[in-house]
C-alpha cells in the first residue's frame, strides 16, 4: 500500500506542438479566394434561408398529388381548361385572406413568438371600420381605421410581451378574448353592412381576369419576401428568434424588435379585415374565426420552425394554398366540412413528420453532392 | 517568492468531539476499496480529457480530487456517473469490474453524483424529488405516503429532519437543497457520494453543516469523493487526496491533512502542454486609458471593482467559476445593470444597455459561445455580421454581396477552416467557431474586446491560433479585457493580470510579476493579507 508515498508519475515534458500557424500556402489561399469568389454569385431571386426552397419543394409536391386526387374524381371537370383556370382562381381567392394573415404570423413565430389574437384583431378591424361614424369618412376613412387598428392592437401585444415580459401565449390568448369582446360591444352584435362601392368592389372585381383579392395577397407575400430576405428587418427577425442572447450581446434592440413584429402582424390583420369586409359587404364580431388555427397550421406545415429563427414566406403562402386546395377538393366532390377537418389535421402531422424524417435525409443527401462536386 | 506554510490545524474543536472518525490518520483508514480506477482515458475530438487516470477510494473516507479548470475531473465525475463512457482503463468498483451504459446503471450500483448545479426539479416536493425515477408505487399509483415516511427517515438521517417532506423544492435555500440532493442519494443505497464543489453554493456557517453531515455519511462506511477548489476545506474534511492534471493522476492518496501546500499546488501546475504565447511588444506601447471602472458592484456577484484598459493593453482577470468573473464582464457590457459603480469609455461614462456599450466601441466574446453567441443553424457570414449589417445596409436592404467580401476578409485574416462562408457555423470545430464570435468584432472597428473563456473547448493548435489573433488585435491599438479559468493563459497572453476572488479584486499586477503557484494559490485560498508583495 502506498498510501503515504506520493506517486507523481513524472510526465516527461511532451513534445511541443506545432502551435504556430503554418505559413499561409499562396495557392491554397488563390483556391479559397476563387471558391468565396464563385460563392459570392447567387442567383438573384435565392432567399438567404438556407434548405428552405428544398422543402418548400417537397410542398409543391403535395400541392401536385392534391391536384392528381382531384384529376381523377372529377375527370370532367378537370377535363376542361375554362373550368380548371376558373377554379385556380377560386383557390388563390379562398386563400387571399388568410394568406395575408398568415404572412405576419409567419413573422411573428420566426422571431420566437405566437400570435393567437389575429382573428380577433382582424375582427376588430373590420367592425370598427364599418361603424356608421367610420363609414362616413368615406373609404380612405375606412381603410386607414382598419390598418390603425390593427397596428394599435398588434403593438399592444408588443408591448406586453416585450416590456410587459408576458409570454406571447398568454398575452395575445388575452388579446383574443378581448379583441372580440370589444368588437361585439361596438358593434352591438349586429352585422354592419358596408355601404362603400369602393370597399365592396376590392372582392368583386377582377383586373386582367384576375380578383383584385389575388393582387393584394400577391403584393403582401411579395412584399414580405422582400422584407424578410432583403432587409435589416428580416435579419433581425431571424437572430432575435434563433437565438435572442446572441442577438442581445450583439447589440440588437431584441425588445424594440419583438414588439415591431407584433405590430407587423396586427398591419397584416388590418389588411386582412378590409379584404374579408369587402367580401362578405359587412362586418361582424364573429368574422375570421379560427384565422389563429389557419395561419399558424399553414406556417408550420410551411417548414416554420415553432421555436423561432428559421421559416419562409414562400412556405407560408405553399401551405395556406394547400390548406385553401383541401377545402376546394372537398367542395367540389361535395363531402363534408367534418372530413375536411379531419383531413387537414393529417396534413399537418404529415407535414411535419416528412420534414423531420425524409428532408433530412434530402438534405444530407444534397449536401453530399456538394461535397462531391466540389472538390 | 514565497509560498505561505498552511497550518493543518484548521478543524475545529467542536467537528473533532462531533466526528471521531477524521481522527483517524489518514493511512490507516479502515475500509476496503470501493472503488478502483486504472489507465482510465477518455477522449473528446481534438482533447485528451483523461489521459491515464488512477484513483482509489476506500469505504469510509472522504477522497479528495484536486486539479485545476480542464484537469479533467468533471469528465472523470462524468464517467463514474454513467454520463461518458471511457476509451481505455479498468473500472473496479467493489471488487469487481464494472461499467456503467448510462446514469442509471450507477445509481443502481450505488453511486450517486451531486453536480453544482443541483439537478433538481423545482416545482415537485422534497420527497418527489428524493425518490425521482423510483417511487414507491402500487399498480402505477405513487405510494405517497410511505414515500414521505422514507424521505423523513432519510432526512432525519442527515441531520435535517425539520425539512417537511411535502415542501416544494423551489421554496427551499441553496443548503437546503442540496440536502435533498443528498436525500436523494442514500434513496439509492449509495455506496460512494460524489460531491462536484459542494459549497460553493453555500454560505460560509452552511459549510461546517455541510461537513458534518459529509462525517454522519462516512461514519455509515458511504465513501465520498470531494471535489474543491478551497485547500483549507480539503485539510478540515478529507482524508486521501489525489491530484490531477491535464487528465492524469500526478500524485495519489497523500494525506489530506499533513501535505504541505506547496507539494499540492506543484502538482496542479506546470502544465505539461505549454501552449505557445506570442511575444509581448517590448517597448510600452499601450495608449491611453481607454475603459475605466470604478466601484461596480452587483450584490452577490461581485462587490467595489475598479480596473481600466488601455488602447493596445491586454488585462486579464483570474479566478475560479463562481468568483463573479463572467458577471463583471457582462455588466462592463451593459447586459447587466449594477448598482453601484460607473463604467467609462473614453473617458465617458456609459448608457445602461449592450447598444451604448456597442455604440461606444465595445464588442464581447461571451462564456458560452453557442448558446450566447452564435446563430448555429445560420451561414458564417450572417454570424460574422450580426453585429454590423446593418453598417453595410442602404435604407434598410442589407447588401449580402458586401456582407460576404467583408466576413471572407475577416474569415481569411483568422484563418478560418473551412473558408466557406456561406456554410453554417454548426459544422465548425469549437476553435473556428470562437474565431468566428471574435470575428464579428474585427469589422466594426471595436475598440475593446471583452472575451470571457475565449478557449474553452478549443484545441491545442487553435488555441494559438487565437492567441496571435488576439495579440495581433492589441498590435493595432485594441484594448483586450480577457476573463480565463486557466490560469496559464491568463498569465502567459495578458500584460497586467487582475486576480478576483469570491467577486473581489485581491491582487493586481504585471504579468511578469505573477507565477502560476502564486495565482493559484491566491485564488484557492484567498489570503487576503498577502496580496501585496514585500
Amino acid at each position: 500500500m502506498s498510501d503515504a508515498t506520493p506517486t507523481p508519475t513524472a510526465t516527461p515534458e511532451r513534445p511541443q506542438l506545432p502551435a504556430q500557424s503554418p505559413p499561409v500556402d499562396p495557392a491554397e489561399t488563390a483556391v479559397a479566394n476563387n471558391k468565396a469568389g464563385s460563392g459570392g454569385k447567387l442567383s438573384w431571386w435565392r432567399g438567404d434561408g438556407g434548405d428552405g426552397a428544398k422543402r418548400n419543394l417537397g410542398l409543391i409536391g403535395v400541392l401536385a398529388a392534391l391536384i392528381v386526387v382531384g384529376a381523377v374524381t372529377k375527370p370532367d371537370l378537370y377535363g376542361d381548361p375554362n373550368w380548371v383556370w376558373n377554379n385556380v382562381l377560386a383557390i388563390l381567392q379562398l386563400a387571399s385572406v388568410v394568406g395575408v394573415v398568415t404572412v405576419g404570423m409567419t413573422f411573428v413565430i420566426i422571431g420566437g413568438g405566437i400570435d393567437l389574437s389575429v382573428g380577433a384583431i382582424v375582427a376588430l378591424a373590420g367592425v370598427w371600420c364599418t361603424t356608421v361614424a367610420t363609414q362616413s369618412y368615406g373609404a380612405g376613412g375606412m381603410i386607414f381605421t382598419a390598418l390603425a387598428v390593427g397596428i394599435c392592437v398588434g403593438l399592444v401585444n408588443g408591448v406586453l410581451i416585450s416590456y410587459g415580459r408576458l409570454v406571447p401565449f398568454i398575452a395575445t390568448l388575452a388579446m383574443l378574448v378581448a379583441a372580440r369582446g370589444l368588437a361585439a360591444s361596438i358593434s352591438n352584435k349586429q352585422t354592419q353592412v358596408s355601404s362603400s362601392t369602393f370597399i365592396n368592389d376590392i372582392a368583386a372585381r377582377k383586373v386582367i381576369g384576375i380578383p383584385i383579392l389575388v393582387y393584394i395577397l400577391g403584393a403582401v407575400v411579395l412584399a414580405g419576401w422582400v422584407v424578410l430576405n432583403r432587409t435589416t428587418f428580416g435579419r433581425r427577425t431571424i437572430a432575435v428568434g434563433g437565438n435572442p442572447e446572441a442577438a442581445r450581446l450583439a447589440g440588437i434592440n431584441v425588445r424594440r424588435h419583438t414588439m415591431l413584429l407584433y405590430a407587423l402582424s396586427g398591419l397584416c390583420c388590418g389588411i386582412a379585415a378590409i379584404m374579408l369586409t369587402s367580401q362578405a359587404t359587412s362586418a361582424q364580431a364573429a368574422m375570421a374565426n379560427l384565422y389563429e388555427l389557419d395561419a399558424i397550421a399553414a406556417a408550420i406545415i410551411g417548414g416554420t420552425l415553432l421555436s423561432g429563427g428559421r421559416g419562409t414566406i414562400v412556405g407560408s403562402l405553399l401551405g395556406v394554398i394547400i390548406f385553401a386546395t383541401i377545402t376546394n377538393l372537398f367542395a367540389i366532390n361535395g363531402l363534408s366540412i367534418e372530413a375536411q377537418n379531419m383531413v387537414k389535421g393529417g396534413i399537418i402531422v404529415a407535414a411535419v413528420l416528412v420534414q423531420q424524417f425524409q428532408f433530412k435525409s434530402v438534405t444530407r443527401l444534397l449536401a453530399r453532392n456538394r461535397v462531391t462536386t466540389a472538390t | 517568492m514565497a509560498l505561505p506554510e498552511d497550518d493543518p490545524a484548521t478543524a475545529s474543536a467542536e467537528a473533532v468531539a462531533e466526528a471521531p472518525l477524521v481522527e483517524a490518520p489518514a493511512d490507516t483508514v479502515a475500509g476496503e476499496v470501493v472503488l478502483r480506477l486504472t489507465d482510465l482515458v477518455k477522449t473528446f475530438p481534438g482533447v485528451r480529457a483523461l489521459d491515464g487516470v488512477q484513483l482509489e477510494v476506500r469505504a469510509g473516507e472522504v477522497h479528495c480530487l484536486l486539479g485545476q479548470n480542464g484537469a479533467g475531473k468533471s469528465t472523470l465525475i462524468k464517467v463514474l456517473a454513467g454520463v461518458h463512457q471511457p476509451d481505455s482503463g479498468q473500472v473496479e468498483w467493489r471488487g469487481e469490474p464494472a461499467t456503467f451504459a448510462n446514469p442509471q446503471a450507477a445509481m443502481k450500483a450505488g453511486i450517486a453524483t451531486i453536480y453544482q448545479e443541483l439537478d433538481l426539479v423545482e416545482d415537485l416536493s422534497v420527497a418527489e424529488n428524493a425518490f425521482l425515477g423510483h417511487e414507491y408505487r402500487n399498480f402505477g399509483f405513487v405510494r405517497r405516503g410511505r414515500m414521505a415516511r422514507h424521505t423523513r427517515q432519510i432526512l432525519s438521517r442527515l441531520g435535517h429532519g425539520e425539512i417537511p417532506p411535502g415542501r416544494m423544492v423551489r421554496s427551499l435555500p441553496a443548503a437546503g437543497k442540496q440536502i435533498v440532493s443528498m436525500a436523494r442519494a442514500l434513496s439509492h443505497e449509495a455506496r460512494l457520494i460524489i460531491m462536484d464543489e459542494p459549497s460553493a453554493v453555500l454560505a460560509h456557517d452552511e459549510v461546517g453543516n455541510l461537513f458534518r453531515i459529509i462525517r454522519e455519511l462516512t461514519a455509515q462506511g458511504i465513501a465520498v469523493i470531494y471535489i474543491s477548489h478551497r485547500l483549507e476545506e480539503i485539510r478540515e474534511i478529507g482524508d486521501r487526496v489525489t491530484v490531477l492534471k491535464d487528465g492524469r493522476t500526478t500524485a495519489a492518496n497523500l494525506p489530506a491533512r499533513d501535505t504541505p501546500t506547496r507539494d499540492l499546488v506543484s502538482r496542479m501546475t506546470g502544465r505539461t502542454i505549454e501552449y505557445v504565447f506570442p511575444d509581448r511588444p517590448t517597448d510600452d506601447s499601450a495608449g491611453a486609458d481607454l475603459l475605466q471602472v470604478q466601484g461596480l458592484t452587483r450584490t452577490g456577484e461581485f462587490a467595489d471593482v475598479s480596473l481600466n484598459v488601455r488602447a493596445g493593453e491586454i488585462v486579464g482577470i483570474a479566478g475560479l467559476v463562481g468568483s463573479g468573473r463572467s458577471e463583471l464582464l457582462e455588466t462592463i457590457y451593459g447586459a447587466r445593470l449594477p448598482e453601484a459603480g460607473t463604467v467609462q469609455m473614453d473617458g465617458k461614462v456609459l448608457r445602461p444597455g449592450v447598444g451604448a456599450a456597442v455604440r461606444a466601441g465595445m464588442g464581447m466574446a461571451p462564456e458560452e459561445r453557442k448558446s450566447q453567441a452564435l446563430l448555429l443553424g445560420e451561414p458564417i457570414y450572417r454570424n460574422v455580421t450580426l453585429a454590423t449589417f446593418g453598417r453595410y445596409a442602404r435604407l434598410g436592404f442589407t447588401n449580402a454581396a458586401k456582407e460576404r467580401a467583408e466576413a471572407d476578409r475577416i474569415a481569411e485574416t483568422l484563418e478560418l477552416r473551412p473558408r466557406d462562408v456561406d456554410r453554417p457555423v454548426r459544422t465548425l470545430s469549437g476553435g473556428n467557431q470562437q474565431k468566428v464570435v471574435v470575428g464579428r468584432w474585427l469589422l466594426g472597428g471595436t475598440k475593446l474586446l471583452l472575451l470571457d473563456e475565449p478557449t474553452r473547448g478549443v484545441d491545442v493548435g487553435a488555441r494559438a491560433e487565437l492567441y496571435q489573433v488576439i495579440r495581433g488585435l492589441a498590435a493595432q491599438g485594441v484594448g483586450v479585457l480577457l476573463v480565463s479559468s486557466e490560469v496559464p493563459e491568463v498569465l502567459g497572453l495578458a500584460d497586467r493580470v487582475l486576480v478576483m476572488r469570491e467577486g473581489r479584486v485581491v491582487r493586481e499586477a504585471a504579468a511578469g510579476e505573477l507565477d502560476e503557484n502564486t495565482v493559484l494559490d491566491l485564488v484557492m485560498a484567498g489570503s487576503l493579507m498577502e496580496g501585496a508583495p514585500a
